[in-house]
């Protein structure tokens, strides 16, 4: 490292092996699958903002007059699909986990590279499957594709839409079973489990999830299938199938989706709040176990998208109180997380507005999904504007800002690249606004009646409508600053430095940056707790002397 | 520095008021429930409100008093403390749980049925329309009228995917189920006209599966209702089916066949061959004529042919309105 450029090592993993398209394609480094991984789920983030971008044009008005009813009822739908299966619920896992995980633990690469090379050709073959059958037709059974409608009446491309959603789920199920196995076995000396950076839990407790419930999506799809191909009554009745039945099992699988899809959001919260609130995360045993219990728990309270279904009153009842219990854990995180900023040293950094943020949008979101649980006013507000705003509050309000913040945490160690600071802390604060903007107005439009998924709606409605579709620009403004500045950042962004953040854990103090292929050179023995910001950072040295070299080199910016 | 106080109150609260008239925050209450529904909902609202507050004063009052190179006193920070982790499990379960309770009574409240019934009307919902079918014979499409202040239950049933009945002014809403039947009840307590939606997605023209649910006094409509009626009831009606589909040829009392007798079924407890006792509801009526092989009433042969793909949701309707009117004739003196 010596010998190295200032402030860059001579090789690390963008370097090393080659520039072609083969070293990435073959690539079974798990830092380049996970940016194989981030440049396709941007893609796939900036087609379903296309299409939600569209939504809300269609919605300033009452009236039909941008699109049909037929392309309408495709947007919303494959907004849903490319969203929640194409962006959620890969992003952070597949990005930052495969990054991540293993330099978090100590660990040159994870238990099985091929496998996680081939997760992510599942995942692309999924994908462009289920492009395909946009680009051919789309579908318009929105994205819960409820029988029978989506088994016998629509007119779309199920089939293949569904066949695209089951391949990428087994992508998400090996990247599952790698993280579980790397998790276990492959820690370095010393790294015991409470040791282990809360990132770690709460991407172990999603993967949990994944392997048991994704197989419960792959087989209600491929039912749907059978019946939509063969005609086999499952679902619809009037060839003697249940048409409950399929929400049943729908939501067994995606009500814990929902926690695949924030869970490692809180993970990357932890890091953050720790590392700029510049001390040791408040009650860690606590904030590990409540991914655990949410990932259980997570698995009871999906009668709660039933609620006038049909399903009977007792089971109604015992769904509402199973989801207060698993509200517990996720009020537990949040208290711990504010309980963090007490005594820290705060540096408001972009990537600390991002988790910031996130608390705040993710309580608000979880406390609307508590009125949401009251069986007593889901009968009013199911499937009512309310509940978009309440799943987007947790979706985009909390795992997309997590994500952002993920971005702007890591990206100097991942490009060795430092990115504008003022641009990033303009665009975190646009993108709060305009979240707000955007989704609070619906909360209000859900009570008053407007139901989801119309094309058109009563005139009254309008007005919130309208405020909806002016927060749904400035939002669209503040995702695509980050692209402009950090694609920027790359060619001309100043160098990082191997910890630029001052923060704790093996990825910021013993690898460079950008990481060596094998990620450390020795594997490290770990002798620190986590978050151990009482005592300076191992590298604090390396990095001041980097930072006082590229001063000394004219170069602007450093102290 | 009272009257300054009253002032005050006034001053914030009269426009709130004001725009709480004026439709901006929840509908309009036509129903029993839906104060009764609103006051928790803004109990609800008023708790959120409270502890989302709490929050983000805690993380602003925090960011910034514990901003680095603030000079203030940062001595033994807290890492763990059972005592504090402890006292919000257990308090926000204690809350949690008041909630749910105060839910529940609301929800079996609003969703069993009440102890009488004044009105029984039945709604067929198909792509994209809703029919409605009053016993007195009159029919409606994507339009309803009520007497205001009767106790109204809703049978329902989809030809198609599933529905949602949807009146946010009564605050109600059920789905609608292909082959199944869902009950949803309410009484309107004031008149006017009132927002239909179809809340499930049932495909293209899903948001024009809207409708008109019109609230009058029991004399305007009672005086529509004369307006409208036709020449024979839907009892009348299915009486007719009843003959012309051949049931009378086996149900009859004279009849040869030995059949179940249909006068007194209604409601009544129905013995099966398996020894269960099941209630003749619209679901077991139903079923007895579509999938006959399915319960067997005790003592009987099961002779009977399925009329699955034989008689539509609408005419189903009538043949249980007519042998449901048979149990009133008996009852009646």
């Amino acid at each position: 490292m010596k010998e190295a450029m200032i402030g860059q090592p001579g090789r690390h993993y963008l370097n090393e092996g080659g520039f072609g398209w083969k070293s990435w394609l073959l690539t079974t480094d798990h830092k380049r699958i996970g940016i194989l991984y981030m440049i396709s789920i941007t893609s796939f983030f900036l087609l379903g903002g296309i299409f939600a971008l569209l939504i809300r044009l269609e919605l300033l008005t009452p009236q039909a007059d941008l699109v049909s009813s037929e392309t309408y009822n495709r947007l919303f739908t494959m907004h849903g699909v490319v969203m929640v299966w194409f962006f959620l619920i890969p992003s952070i896992p597949a990005v930052f986990g495969n990054f991540l995980i293993p330099i978090m633990i100590g660990a040159r690469d994870m238990a099985f590279p091929r496998l996680n090379l081939a997760s992510w050709y599942l995942f692309m073959l999924g994908g462009i499957v289920a492009i395909g059958a946009i680009v051919i037709g789309g579908v318009d059974t929105g994205w819960t594709f409820y029988t029978p409608y989506s088994s016998t009446y629509a007119n779309a491309y199920v089939v293949l839409t569904v066949i695209g959603i089951f391949i990428a789920g087994f992508g998400t199920i090996f990247t599952a079973i790698n993280f579980i196995v790397t998790t276990h076995t492959m820690r370095a000396p010393g790294m015991g489990w409470f040791r282990l950076p809360l990132f770690i839990w709460s991407n172990y407790a999603t993967a949990i999830i994944v392997i048991l419930a994704t197989p419960v999506i792959g087989i209600t799809l491929v039912l749907v299938g059978v019946e939509r191909l063969l005609g086999f009554g499952i679902f619809d009745p009037a060839m003697g199938g249940d048409p409950l039945l399929f929400q049943h099992m729908f939501w067994f699988y995606s009500h814990p989706a929902v926690y695949i899809m924030i869970l490692p959001g809180m993970g990357v919260v932890s890091e953050l709040v720790a590392c700029f609130a510049y001390r040791r995360i408040f009650g860690y045993i606590f904030v590990a176990f409540a991914s655990i219990a949410i990932a259980l728990l997570g698995f009871f309270v999906w009668g709660h998208h039933m609620f006038v279904s049909g399903q009977s009153l007792f089971a109604g009842l015992l769904f509402s109180l199973l989801s207060y219990l698993v509200a517990v854990p996720s009020a537990v995180k949040v208290f711990n997380w504010t309980a963090t900023l007490y005594k820290g040293s705060i540096r408001l950094e972009a990537p600390m507005i991002y988790a910031l943020g996130f608390i705040g949008l993710f309580t608000l979101g979880g406390l609307t999904g508590l009125m949401l649980a009251a069986a007593a006013i889901d009968i009013h507000v199911h499937d009512t504007y309310f509940v978009i705003a309440h799943f987007h509050y947790i979706m985009v309000g909390g795992m997309v800002l997590a994500y952002m913040g993920a971005l702007h945490f890591w990206w100097p160690k991942i490009t060795g690249r430092l990115y504008p600071n003022g641009w990033a802390i303009i665009a975190a604060i646009l993108i709060f606004v305009g979240f707000n903007l955007t989704f609070f107005p619906q909360f209000v439009l859900g009570y008053l009646g407007m139901p989801r998924r119309y094309h058109t709606y009563p005139e009254e409605f309008q007005m919130l409508n309208v405020l909806s579709t002016a927060g749904a620009t400035i939002l669209g403004g503040g995702y695509a600053l980050p692209l402009g500045y950090l694609l920027w950042s790359l060619g001309w962004g100043k160098r990082a430095g191997p910890n630029p953040w001052d923060a704790r854990g093996l990825e910021w103090e013993m690898t460079t940056t950008p990481p060596i292929k094998e990620n450390f050179e020795v594997i490290p023995l770990v002798e620190r707790e986590a978050y151990d910001y009482a005592e300076p950072a191992l590298n604090i040295g390396e990095q001041l002397r980097f930072e006082r070299e590229m001063a000394a080199q004219g170069e602007k910016g450093y102290r | 520095m009272r009257r300054l106080l009253v002032y005050l109150v006034l001053l914030v609260s009269a426009p709130v008021a004001a725009v709480a008239q004026e439709r901006m925050f929840w509908p309009e209450q036509a129903s029993e429930q839906a104060p009764r529904l609103d006051a928790f909902y803004l109990a609800l609202v008023a708790i959120n409100g409270a502890v989302m507050v709490l929050i983000a004063a805690l993380i602003i009052v925090f960011a910034w008093y514990y901003r680095r190179g603030s000079h203030v006193n940062r001595r033994f920070p807290p890492h763990d403390l059972l005592l504090l982790e402890t006292s919000w499990i257990v308090g926000t379960l204690l809350i949690f749980l008041a909630i749910f309770a105060w839910s529940t009574v609301l929800f079996f409240r609003v969703q069993s049925p009440p102890s009488g019934i004044d009105l029984d009307i039945y709604a067929v919902a198909r792509q994209w329309m809703w029919k409605f079918q009053h016993p007195e014979g009159p029919s409606e499409i994507n339009e309803l009228h009520l007497p205001v202040g009767h106790r109204v239950r809703l049978t329902m049933v989809s030809q198609d995917v599933i529905h949602s009945f949807f009146v946010p002014a009564f605050r109600v809403k059920m789905d609608v189920l292909p082959g199944r039947y869902t009950s949803v009840y309410f009484t309107p307590t004031r008149t006017g006209t009132y927002h239909l939606f179809c809340a499930e997605y049932c495909g293209t023209d899903h948001s024009g599966m809207r409708g008109q649910i019109i609230v009058m006094e029991p004399a305007d409509y009672q005086h529509w209702l004369d307006g409208q009626r036709p020449e024979t009831t839907l009892a009348q009606e299915g009486r007719i089916l009843y003959l012309r589909h051949g049931c009378s040829g086996c149900h009859e009392p004279e009849s040869q066949i030995l059949a179940p007798s249909l006068r007194g079924l209604w409601g009544s407890s129905v013995r099966l061959e398996n020894g269960e006792r099941v209630t003749a509801d619209h679901r077991y009526v139903r079923d007895a004529i579509l999938l006959p092989q399915r319960e067997i009433v005790a003592g009987y042969e099961p002779i009977m042919p399925s009329y699955t793909g034989v008689i539509d949701e609408a005419d189903m309707l009538r043949l249980l309105e007519y042998i449901r009117s048979l149990s009133r004739e008996e009852a009646a003196p």
